[in-house]
């Protein structure tokens, strides 16, 4: 497994770690396209923090690498990298190639 | 939301405790305490301590360097799997005239004060939320509601603390984690060396018990604000002295 199939298994395993606290009807799907908030999310704001959370605990556990997802960039950008998974994992990626060349 | 028990936070039956400026003073002094009342202590400032207790483990860490406090975050996490209580006591006080105060002290003052303080908050927040249960206990001090002459950052950046801890306070409510504040009056340690006898007098003669501070004065406080009873005790302020 690579660095970006086992950041993808983080996040997933991240999503499994909140699911436990979700209603059925809202937990959420292992797919890229799974929208985490807005019009069509499955998080409020606090859930999205706690997820956001998680995954970070979850790559500090599968790659040994301490991030912040909720940086400066990620605040700034028009769209918001923590929309769907699929863009919540792009970013994270990006986040871990940065810490990784130092 | 009742708060989880702290039983059932530990890994070993001994609840992990962290401290920031651990070095000397106020900090050395609760490293000790609490490892003599059963904690696991961690603890971190710049410098490599010149002390060693079995169940206490030393970082050496600028409080305001976001990587190096969230590796060492990610190593307590490890190292002890749950957090139950933080001790914001890294503090750096200067006195001077405004007119004489340099930017670089300015800086100084908020990076340790301020941000140092909210990045600890934030981390063990991160730790904290994962079982429900935390205590979070940040430093003030009696200089801004005497607004003391010639402390000015240093009382502006504690006000700034107050006002993170009001508010964490009720962001953190619903994870279980109280966050309160312990306002000391001047105590005999490294903060206050060089200051003139006569400020100092004047200044204890403002309180409403007239002596200095006691370490266990601080302490005392603290073991209120972090007991497993105090669940309903947050984002209160208590000053020293009757300040």
């Amino acid at each position: 497994m690579n660095d970006n199939e086992k950041l993808m298994r983080a996040i997933f395993d991240a999503v499994d770690d909140i699911n436990e606290r979700l209603p059925d009807a809202r937990k959420l799907d292992h797919s890229r396209d799974t929208v985490l908030f807005g019009e069509s999310g499955n998080l409020d704001s606090l859930g999205l923090v706690h997820l956001i959370v998680a995954v970070e605990q979850r790559i500090e556990d599968t790659l040994g690498v301490a991030i912040s997802l909720a940086d400066e960039k990620a605040m700034s950008q028009r769209t918001s990298p923590f929309r769907t998974i699929g863009t919540l994992a792009d970013y994270a990626i990006r986040l871990v190639e940065e810490r990784s060349r130092g | 939301m009742r708060s989880a028990s702290l039983k059932s936070v530990l890994v070993d039956n001994a609840p992990t405790m962290l401290i920031t400026g651990t070095s000397k003073g106020i900090g050395r002094y609760l490293v000790e305490y609490y490892v003599e009342k059963g904690f696991q202590v961690i603890g971190c400032s710049r410098r490599m301590v010149d002390y060693s207790l079995a169940d206490y483990h030393h970082y050496c860490v600028d409080v305001a360097d976001e990587n190096q406090v969230k590796q060492m975050f990610m190593e307590v996490r490890k190292r002890r799997g749950a957090l139950s209580v933080l001790i914001n006591n890294a503090g750096i006080a200067s006195m001077n005239h405004t007119l004489l105060t340099p930017l670089e002290t300015v800086r100084d003052i908020l990076n340790t004060n301020v941000i140092g303080t909210f990045l600890f908050c934030r981390e063990a927040a991160k730790l904290m939320q994962q079982s429900r249960y935390g205590r979070i206990v940040n430093f003030a001090t009696v200089a801004t509601p005497l607004k003391l002459e010639g402390e000015a950052m240093y009382a502006s950046s504690k006000a700034a603390v107050v006002t993170l801890t009001h508010i964490l306070a009720r962001e953190l409510a619903d994870l279980g984690i109280t966050v309160n504040a312990v306002g000391p009056t001047p105590i005999a340690t490294d903060l206050i060396r060089g200051v003139p006898k006569e400020k100092m007098d004047a200044l204890i003669n403002r309180q409403a018990i007239r002596r200095f501070g006691e370490l266990r004065d601080v302490a005392n406080v603290i073991d209120f604000f972090i007991r497993p009873e105090s669940d309903f005790i947050t984002g209160q302020v208590v000053y020293l002295g009757g300040v």
